[in-house]
């Protein structure tokens, strides 16, 4: 089963993302940063994110966050889509607060870490 | 008879986006007994133990949150009457015909001032638990199938004007308030639990910005052992959880909070206490909201606290 790259463009920090997995989760998985994890049902919209490059999956999305016009711009959610290419996305909202804060040295991240092999 | 008037939760209709992957998760992990199907594809559950024909109604839509949150009034007559009062309290009123929803009579709708529609009815078919009416088991096949709540218990819901809302459930519907929650400044409520019955709460309202969103719809589990068995099935289907399994220290309730597949905030708790209309509400502090939501944690989650649908 295929793992994609996912590129933040705001950071140029990259994490694996598999293709079954929504790249919420992928982020989420990163395991560096706080990423705020909301309803992953796409119905709250604190996951919006942009993707300026790459194809990928999509399941429904509220129209309540997301319009026609932001979906097919790519204005998404990212608990509702799932990578099939590389993607290079830009940020906003609690995820963008979240991945712009310093990295944190904890003994989680550590043991995140250790499960990539980074 | 004691509980007259509005008895109980009766049903709420609450918004999917993919009708198969909520059809899924109520039916075969929450555990629900799928009654009907109408012609507007709308789908219709109950829990196991519950008597009437449906209490959860879900529809495919393009929005996630709720439609609208009913009460099961005593006869006929409480529903004219209260939908007199309604009206002589200067709210409008609007009949919904009886077969609307499947197996329903007519309900009584109304919008209160957070934006949400609340319904009244008096009938809705009795279709029984699947025990016997004479010489009863005390369970049987569905009881034990998913998280299988007992019964669809209460409502969060967050929206502006709450004082407001207190009022039209306290001084027109005969509601007690249980619970608060006080503004930073003491003077007002930032969250309401109010009752019509012996429950610790059969309704609940958050002040919230945005009007007509849904914190969650709560299902009702027997034991704390239920809760954390209900906390394994989630796991086991990744069901995203949000907070618990934990005690609040507001009502006691033991619980946990988790999203159905479009993000609809859902609760499987027990416990609680019983309280009764001449008892005195119970105060919270707004420095003491942490221990309130999570009571051994005392911890203020984020996302608790703000994810509506
Ligand atoms: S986490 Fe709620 S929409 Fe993605
Ligand atoms: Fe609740």
């Amino acid at each position: 089963m295929s793992t994609f790259q996912i590129t933040i463009d705001e950071t140029g920090e990259t994490f694996p993302c598999h293709a079954e997995s929504s790249v919420l989760e992928g982020m989420f998985k990163l395991g560096r940063r706080e990423i705020p994890l909301g309803c992953r049902g796409g119905a709250c919209g604190v996951c919006r994110i942009e993707v300026l490059a790459g194809d990928f999956r999509k399941k429904a999305m509220s129209r309540a966050h997301v319009d026609a016009a932001d979906e097919k711009a790519g204005r998404v959610l990212a608990c509702r889509i799932f990578p099939m290419s590389d993607l290079k996305l830009k940020v906003s909202g609690p995820i963008k607060r979240s991945l712009l804060a310093p990295a944190k040295d904890s003994c989680t991240h550590f043991f995140a870490a250790q499960q990539r092999g980074d | 008879m004691a509980l007259v008037g509005v008895m109980r939760p009766g049903h709420a209709q609450i918004r999917v986006l993919d009708l198969e992957e909520g059809i899924h998760f109520y039916r075969d992990v929450l555990g629900l007994v799928e009654t009907g199907r109408d012609t507007q594809g709308r789908v219709y559950f109950k829990c196991w133990d519950e008597r009437d024909h449906n209490s959860l109604i879900i529809r495919q839509a393009d929005r996630a949150g709720i439609d609208f949150f009913a009460f099961k009034v005593l006869d006929k007559a409480t529903l004219d009457k209260l939908d007199a009062d309604l009206r002589a309290y200067g709210l409008k009123t609007e009949r919904i015909p009886a077969g609307d929803l499947l197996e329903t009579g007519e309900r009584v709708r109304f919008e209160i001032p957070s934006g949400h529609l609340i319904e009244l009815y008096a009938d809705k078919t009795c279709v029984g638990n699947g025990l016997d009416m004479v010489n009863p088991r005390p369970w049987n096949a569905n009881s034990e199938r998913g998280i299988a709540p007992i019964r669809f218990d209460h409502g969060l819901l967050y929206g502006p004007n709450i004082a407001a809302v207190q009022k039209i459930f306290t001084e027109v519907l005969g509601f007690f308030l249980v619970e608060r929650v006080l503004t930073p400044d003491g003077k007002g409520n930032v969250a309401i639990w109010l009752s019509c019955s012996h429950k610790v709460h059969d309704i609940a309202f958050v002040e919230h910005a945005e009007p007509g969103k849904l914190h969650h719809c709560s299902f009702l589990l027997e034991s704390w052992e239920e809760v954390l068995r209900a906390g394994d099935i989630m796991s086991m289907n990744k069901v995203p959880i949000d907070i618990g399994p934990t005690r609040h220290g507001i009502t006691r309730g033991c619980t946990i909070y988790a999203w159905d597949p479009s993000g609809n905030r859902f609760e499987t708790y027990m416990g609680g206490y019983q309280p009764y209309p001449d008892y005195q509400t119970l105060t919270w502090t707004f420095d003491e909201l942490g221990p309130g939501l999570d009571y051994p944690q005392r911890k203020l989650h984020e996302t608790f606290l703000t994810v509506v649908s």
